[in-house]
């Protein structure tokens, strides 16, 4: 069973619920799919057993020996990317998109692709099972095809050693990354806090679940910031059809937790939150 | 005096707010950092850029002023004169052309187009024509003072916010300053955002999580040769790492924002600190002071 954690907003808690689910109790595959911002390597310092380049994408380069500034490829570049400087015909390397086109039209043959191949992909083992985790390298596009990644390979850490359960931690917004996170996952938890802008966003990601006829849940983590505000997404979720699975309080041992290198429910299992976020986990599986 | 700290950079000067981690507080400073120019009398846009999540807007009570519609071209091909010769196919990088030589299928996937022409490019039939498809709309909003508000904002299963965010830049224009509110992260949406600004704010808190995702923006704002200055948000949580990694790497901390239920419980009711508290209005107005100390 795969059980995707988004949260549309980022900062609500995502992953410290995510590392707390991985360590309730029977042993899982950890997949962050955060991989822009991968953190639970963090708290679980997993073995590193398996690494794997990532081709996220090409850029174009231009040879100047061959470039004779003809400047043919300059208004065919939807992006922007080539210009004329001083120094002749040059490319952006951010805003290239990697299209091609530049390079199959250029009459003197004088442009090539160049892999972007700096991002990378982790297995190994952690203290609770299997961990994959993808990170990609600043500036590179194509994070939902590394996510894709990182999701196959959970799969197969999951055969190889008989693992039922894969959590995946997934990136914030509602993006192609964040699409990829879910397709075909089995369980979605959004998690969510008593916030106007949480709220927002937890709304624009229940759309997009809505599209993809997936089980959906959500959590609101540090309910009590605000009670009217969480009684506003209780009823908006009831409305929505989606069921409400936990309320976890605010509690700064979460943070305190994660300085030691621990989930909560590792560093403080017997905690009012350690026992919502148990509760949390008990109603998703009873709603299956 | 509080008019000359904003005239001492230039007019036109772009400030972008960015974290690599989701939820750090960007949009608190990117808000109450508008909001105390626009008080101060300091003619200001605010560009919320996060065009995933756009959220700035809840903070003030605006006026639509104006809406545009940013498309793409995808193609279009027309049957009856395609050869079925499969060159698009073969041009198109991004899997857009489903393409059958036996059968004859050919199909255009517009949600994986890119729209970079190569399809039109490639064909010598005059089979392909192209049409325009929405990503999402940029808004213009006055919002504070008389200054404006541009909202970025894609459409759900659009493959990326670049467009969008090159778009909502464009329309806050070059004429006065301008403060950006990134996306998080450091991929492409975060390069595209703080490619165009002079100076760049990040915003962490002091945490593990924080201090990784920190550490990371900072690589990469170096690589791109951007001053760059950090503000500590939920200042008394976490540990200390962040301080000694900012004193470390010789990297200015521009403020803290104590760890506070009130300015929490504030913040998720959609309203701004630099409206209840004069002090916090000075506090922001006084980053610019310490933005031009490092800039000139």
């Amino acid at each position: 069973m795969e059980i995707a954690i988004i949260s549309g907003k980022g900062g609500t808690g995502k992953s410290s619920i995510s590392a707390a689910l991985a360590t309730l109790s029977e042993k899982v595959v950890l997949a962050d799919c955060d991989v822009d911002a991968a953190n639970q390597y963090l708290l679980f310092n997993p073995s590193h057993e398996e690494e794997q380049a990532f081709i996220g994408g090409q850029k174009a380069v231009i040879n100047p020996e061959t470039c004779n500034n003809c400047g043919i490829c300059v208004p065919y570049c939807r992006f922007d990317a080539i210009s004329f400087s001083r120094q002749g015909v040059i490319i952006s390397e951010t805003a290239c998109d990697g299209c091609h086109l530049c390079m199959r039209i250029c009459p003197h043959q004088a442009i090539s692709m160049v892999n972007s191949d700096k991002s990378r992909l982790y297995a190994g083992s952690f203290r609770n099972g299997r961990m994959v985790y993808g990170r990609l390298a600043p500036g590179e596009e194509n994070s939902g095809k590394l996510v894709n990644l990182v999701r196959d390979k959970a799969k197969e850490q999951a055969r190889k050693h008989k693992l039922d359960t894969i959590i995946i931690d997934g990136p914030p917004g509602i993006g192609c990354p964040v699409i990829s996170s879910i397709t075909g996952a089995h369980q979605l938890i959004i998690v969510t806090e008593p916030s106007l802008s949480a709220m927002l966003d937890l709304q624009r990601a229940a759309e997009m679940s809505a599209n993809f006829h997936i089980q959906t849940h959500v959590i609101i983590n540090k309910y009590d910031l605000d009670e009217d505000l969480s009684r506003q997404i209780e009823s908006l979720c009831t409305e929505a059809g989606i069921g409400m699975i936990g309320k976890i309080p605010f509690d700064p041992q979460v943070v305190e937790a994660m300085t030691h290198s621990k989930s909560i429910t590792e560093w403080a299992p017997d905690s009012a939150t350690s026992k919502e976020i148990n509760k949390a986990w008990k109603n998703l599986i009873a709603s299956q | 005096m509080d008019k000359k700290q904003g005239k001492m950079l230039p007019l036109n000067f772009k400030i972008a707010i960015a974290s690599g981690k989701g939820g750090t507080g960007k949009t608190l400073v990117a808000t109450n950092l508008f909001h105390s120019l626009s008080k101060t009398g300091i003619p200001a846009t605010l560009a919320d850029c996060d065009a995933e999540a756009p959220n700035a807007k809840l903070f003030f009570k605006s006026k639509e002023e104006s809406t545009s519609v940013v498309t793409q071209k995808v193609p279009v091909i027309d049957e009856s004169k395609c050869t079925y010769c499969g060159k698009c196919h073969d041009w198109c990088n991004y899997h857009a052309i489903f393409f059958l030589p036996q059968p004859q299928v050919i199909k255009v996937m517009e949600e994986l187009c890119h729209g970079c022409g190569a399809c039109l490019a490639a064909c010598h039939f005059k089979a392909i024509t192209e049409k325009d498809v929405e990503l999402g709309v940029v808004t213009t909003y006055t919002a504070s003072n008389h200054n404006n508000l541009v909202e970025a904002h894609m459409h759900a299963g659009v493959y990326s916010p670049v467009p969008l965010i090159k778009a909502g830049i464009q329309a806050a224009g070059d004429h006065q300053m301008t403060i950006m509110d990134a996306p998080p992260g450091t991929s492409c949406p975060f390069i595209q955002t703080v490619a165009r600004a002079d100076y760049v704010v990040l915003v962490t808190e002091p945490t593990p999580f924080g201090l990784s995702d920190l550490k990371q923006s900072v690589e990469t704002l170096r690589e791109m040769k951007k001053p760059i200055g950090v503000i500590i948000n939920r200042a008394g949580m976490g540990n200390q790492e962040v301080y000694e990694y900012l004193t470390g790497e010789n990297i200015p901390l521009l403020m803290e924002i104590p760890f506070e239920r009130s300015i929490a419980a504030s913040y998720a009711q959609g309203k701004l600190i630099t409206e209840a508290d004069t002090l916090w209005k000075s506090i922001f107005l006084g980053l610019l002071d310490k933005i031009h100390v490092q800039w000139k």
